[in-house]
């Protein structure tokens, strides 16, 4: 059975293809066969955050047009063999797909894949409208902003407009010492206006920086923070049960300060 | 925060005025209802109520919030509305 999640959040620079990328990649380690699809046409970056910026041949727009065949345009993973990347187009815009041609699209991987994962391009227009036509599930990721959180809510509605229920929250970029202090929202609060199933939460992490500008994914990455956040979420989204915010454990003072927002 | 909060005699955290804030602009978003749209809705209460009763326009106070459902299943909207009276006018 595989699963066709796509990765929204309405605001833009709240972490939609770090999350990808790492869910991805964290997939992949696991043994599971996954796809990525940049689906943000004209502003590519999927393939960069991978560093596979180099390998592009084919696009997503080639594959609908039929300019190559889908094999063609799968970029394989440098690292993991059975992760691959289908990189947005960068010469086109978001009209050149349609909901349909993303749905068909979708549905054809279905076949090899366990996991297609979708970057949705930031907005709630035509390319918003593309990225989720073809997906089973949809993951909201915000930040502990009012804007983000804002524009979270307008995309849940969104969501169960286009018949997508029960979408999943990350809240990226949490700062524990400024939920201690009570000047970031918590994942209550969050929560508490959201009404939506949590899937996971990562701390601002200064290794997402590093790990961006190197193109490898935090989640490789033993000793990231952020990287063991994504690491949980990628088990959760395989069914495993494991614990919100267990990776500071290792640390007596901060496991404290989690557990003020561990749900 | 009980401890900032007896520093601070009573100013409370960003996160709460954050959080405030958040409610408020998505009760207006959910219940797509702009500010424009509640002035103008606020205009034409004094309009219709000033022709029974004096009204205090400056202290009218108008806005929609959320209410619990009476099924406990989340909230709905409801059109809140405080106008004090000056007096009553006499109604020919």
């Amino acid at each position: 059975m595989s699963e066709v999640i796509v990765v929204t959040s309405g605001k833009g620079g709240v972490g939609k293809t770090t999350t990808s990328a790492n869910l991805g990649t964290g997939l992949a380690a696991s043994g599971k066969k996954v796809v990525m699809i940049d689906a943000d046409i004209g502003l590519r970056n999927l393939d960069v955050v991978m560093g596979l910026e180099n390998r592009i041949v084919y696009d997503l727009i080639d594959v609908v047009e039929g300019n190559c065949r889908l094999k063609q345009a799968l970029i394989k993973d440098k690292r993991y063999s059975t992760l691959y990347l289908l990189p947005a187009a960068q010469t086109r815009d978001k009209t050149a797909v349609s909901p349909e041609q993303m749905q068909k699209l979708c549905d054809s991987l279905r076949e090899e894949f366990d996991f297609i994962i979708i970057d949705c391009p930031a907005g709630i227009e035509q390319g918003f409208k593309n990225a989720i036509a073809g997906a089973d599930r949809a993951i909201v990721i915000t930040t502990p902003e009012v804007s983000a959180v804002r524009d979270a809510d307008r995309i849940i509605g969104l969501l169960e407009a286009g018949d997508l229920r029960n979408p999943m929250l990350i809240l990226n970029r949490i700062r524990p010492e400024m939920v201690k202090r009570g000047d970031m929202l918590a994942l209550e609060d969050v929560t508490d206006i959201l009404a939506i199933e949590v899937l996971g939460i990562v701390p601002e992490d200064e290794s997402i920086v590093v790990s961006t500008n190197k193109g490898e994914p935090a989640v490789i990455d033993n000793n990231s923070k952020a990287g063991q956040a994504y690491r949980n979420i990628s088990r959760r989204l395989m069914g495993e049960d494991v614990p919100i915010m267990n990776f500071e454990a290792d640390n007596g003072f901060f496991s404290r300060i989690f557990k003020l927002f561990r749900t | 925060m009980d401890f900032f909060n007896f520093l601070f005699k009573g100013r409370s955290s960003s996160k709460d005025v954050a959080k405030d804030r958040l409610k408020l602009v998505l009760v207006h978003d959910r219940a797509n209802c702009s500010p424009q749209l509640l002035e103008m809705l606020k205009i034409d209460i004094i309009k219709v109520i000033s022709n029974y009763m004096e009204i205090d326009e400056e202290e009218l106070d108008i806005q929609i919030t959320q209410t619990p459902q009476d099924d406990g299943n989340g909230s709905v909207p409801v059109l809140y509305a405080n106008i004090p009276i000056k007096s009553m006018r006499k109604v020919r």
